[in-house]
């Protein structure tokens, strides 16, 4: 029996998609060594829509040969010219906005209203973020004394390897590509298999504007790509999204090239629901129960999912009656259809995997206060990997509160102080997000602080202004992204110490 | 005494194939954490380095299986069993090219099970053992 809020909508037409794309590197189409291609499967309907080029070592090899001949010029190109490119990316992302936005959500099975209203406008404005600061971008000088200068100045670090993630194809891609060519880096890019689709569109998009071997990107699969790129030693840094044992292989291939990387690995976001939200029955209060079902944007396929709920125990019923009445009104259906509200898990493996959670929720005693199920679609949508948006009650110490799902799964569990919603919020092995919600000036502050998490949205949630730094404390990971303070994750200091004195030191 | 870690015949024929293209013997670690997280990476034996701070649940069809020390703290009181279903994964574990991906299965131990676990060792130990 189905209980889930249904689509009305027609789903909008599809874009033309190419049966097969080759790697990009150099600016050019290029063909895989292997002279095999896979099959890129839509989560919509489960069937394939186009193929991806099977990529290797030598195809990660010809990429970084152009990205090495790139840099050469890329690197002294000047701020100005780097900051025009930038921009022009960004304006053709714009024009080209809603089929882009189309092609990501038959990519990865995200609802259209998302990748509308998220992915692509995020996409344009990070693009021009850092157009915009790499002109304003100064190094440092300082006179140690009246005959001595030192100045620190920041060179590109090279060419880097970037291992982006299924969740937000487009996006992420963007996170890692905007700052590193802003930096002066080139780069090898690897997309996520099941997600090879959408950024070649883009590469078709911008193949002309920036020069050629600048920006390179090799599809393939991990062990046969994305291995090759990690442990090579012509990268100068490896930038990768993904999960902990990846991320620690990744830094054992890193130790043995002696390079730089950072890390986004994900974490068991708790979102906090202070006695005083519910002081009254305002617009405040909504944004709160909002801010609660937020665990279902994206299908809960979000680092930040606020996958679980701490709810001051005075406020449960009135506060969750309403979190799960927003919930269960999430209008599931065909993601293209322009009221569908949450679309398809992105593939058959993850669609397995929250499963195989929800089971072992309810092994472990969860209970469950809505969904808990596959949800049964159907108008061709049968063999899609759709999910009902779930909420469990239970305690942080069940599976379901420790692990990332991945899925839109959120659990909700109650406190009675503020010091124990800090106790349960720190209990986890992650750091990545974290919600406070509370009406109190002091909590407001207080709070936040105390939360191991590298970002704690205050009376908001999954807000990714490219203004503001995102990054991981504990397992969540190390480095940071968006913000100017990225570009150094992509420079190195050169130190000139220089002597103005006409004098020896005297000391032969 | 009751085995953390089962495997379903459908895991097994994928590690015969494994072991088979690869000329080699296999290795599992659980990751944690985002996107392909929360699913167990396949490895040639000794390409992913253990240490100290992870846990070793024993052999699975001939595999060592291990965990990160911090996780497995969570992870204790159910039993796994790894299986297999089609799909793209998205990480550096080897069986992803054949169109699926390794995935747990979990139930809880009962109070009896939880008195007659094996005991686990860390990778360090282990290591030792197998040199």
């Amino acid at each position: 029996m189905s209980t889930e809020t249904l689509s009305t909508s027609k789903p909008v037409e599809r874009p033309k998609i190419k049966e097969k794309y080759d790697h990009f590197i150099g600016g050019k189409w290029v063909a895989p060594d292997s002279g095999e291609y896979f099959d890129n499967i839509s989560p919509i309907d489960g069937k394939p829509f186009s193929k991806a080029a099977r990529g290797n070592k030598v195809d990660i090899e010809k990429a970084l040969d152009a990205a090495h001949e790139a840099f050469t010029k890329w690197s002294v190109t000047s701020a100005a010219e780097r900051s025009k490119l930038l921009n022009k990316i960004a304006d053709i992302i714009e024009e080209n906005l809603e089929m882009l936005a189309r092609i990501e959500t038959i990519d990865n099975g995200k609802a259209l209203r998302e990748t509308r209203a998220a992915d692509l406008p995020l996409c344009v404005d990070h693009f021009r973020y850092f157009a915009g600061v790499i002109r304003a971008d100064e190094s440092s000088i300082s006179e140690h004394d009246e005959h001595t200068v030192s100045i620190a100045l920041q060179e590109p670090l090279g060419v880097v390897g970037q291992i982006i993630p299924w969740n937000f194809p487009l996006l992420m891609a963007t996170w890692k590509i905007a700052p590193a060519l802003a930096a002066g880096c080139c780069t090898v890019v690897k997309p996520a298999e099941q997600t090879p689709t959408s950024i070649m569109v883009l590469m078709e998009l911008i193949a002309d504007v920036l020069p050629p071997g600048v920006l390179n990107v090799v599809t393939g699969f991990g062990p046969e790509a994305g291995k090759p790129l990690a442990t090579s030693t012509r990268v100068a840094k490896v930038a990768f999204t993904g999960e902990t044992t990846t991320g620690r292989l990744i830094m054992q291939y890193a130790s043995e090239n002696l390079i730089p990387v950072t890390m986004e690995l994900g974490g068991k976001s708790p979102n906090i629901f202070m006695k005083s939200v519910a002081d009254a029955d305002d617009a405040f209060f909504d944004k709160a129960i909002e801010g609660a079902v937020m665990f279902a944007l994206n299908q809960g396929e979000v680092c930040t999912c606020p996958s679980r709920i701490l709810v001051h125990e005075d406020i449960y019923d009135t506060f969750m009656d309403r979190v799960i009445e927003r919930t269960k009104a999430i209008k599931m259906g065909h993601p293209l259809a322009e009221d569908t509200m949450m679309g398809a898990q992105a593939s058959n493996d993850q669609y397995e995997k929250i499963l195989s959670y929800l089971d072992i929720g309810k092994q472990e005693g969860a209970q469950v206060l809505c969904g808990g199920d596959k949800a049964g679609l159907n108008s061709g949508l049968e063999t899609g990997y759709y999910i009902q948006p779930t909420i469990f009650k239970g305690h942080n110490k069940m599976r379901v509160f420790q692990e990332e799902i991945f899925g839109p799964v959120t659990s909700v569990t109650t406190f009675k102080t503020t010091e124990e919603a800090i106790e349960i919020a720190n209990d986890t092995m992650y750091g990545l997000g974290a919600g406070l919600w509370s009406r109190d000036a002091h909590e407001l502050y207080q709070v936040p602080r105390a939360i191991k998490a590298g970002r704690v949205w205050v009376n908001c949630y999954h807000a990714y202004p490219a203004h503001a730094p995102f990054g991981g404390y504990k397992k969540s990971g190390f480095g940071r992204e968006n913000h100017l303070m990225m570009l150094n994750h992509y420079r190195q200091t050169k130190n000139m110490l220089i002597s103005y004195s006409k004098e020896k030191l005297g000391f032969f | 005494m009751t085995p953390r870690v089962l495997i379903t015949d459908k895991a097994k024929d994928t590690i015969d194939q494994l072991k088979k293209r690869f000329g080699t013997e296999l290795m599992f670690h659980q990751s944690g954490g985002c996107c392909d997280g929360s699913s167990p990476m396949c490895f040639e034996k000794g390409d992913f380095k253990v240490g100290s701070q992870d846990v070793w649940l024993g052999e699975v069809y001939g595999c060592d299986f291990f965990m990160s020390a911090d996780q497995f703290q969570y992870w204790k009181h159910t039993q796994l069993t790894l299986d297999v279903t089609p799909g793209r994964g998205s990480s550096f574990s080897i069986e992803i090219p054949m169109g699926i991906r390794f995935m747990i299965r979990s139930r809880l131990f009962t109070m009896e099970e939880l008195e007659s676990l094996p005991p686990t060792k860390t990778g360090e130990e282990i290591l030792a053992e197998q040199d």
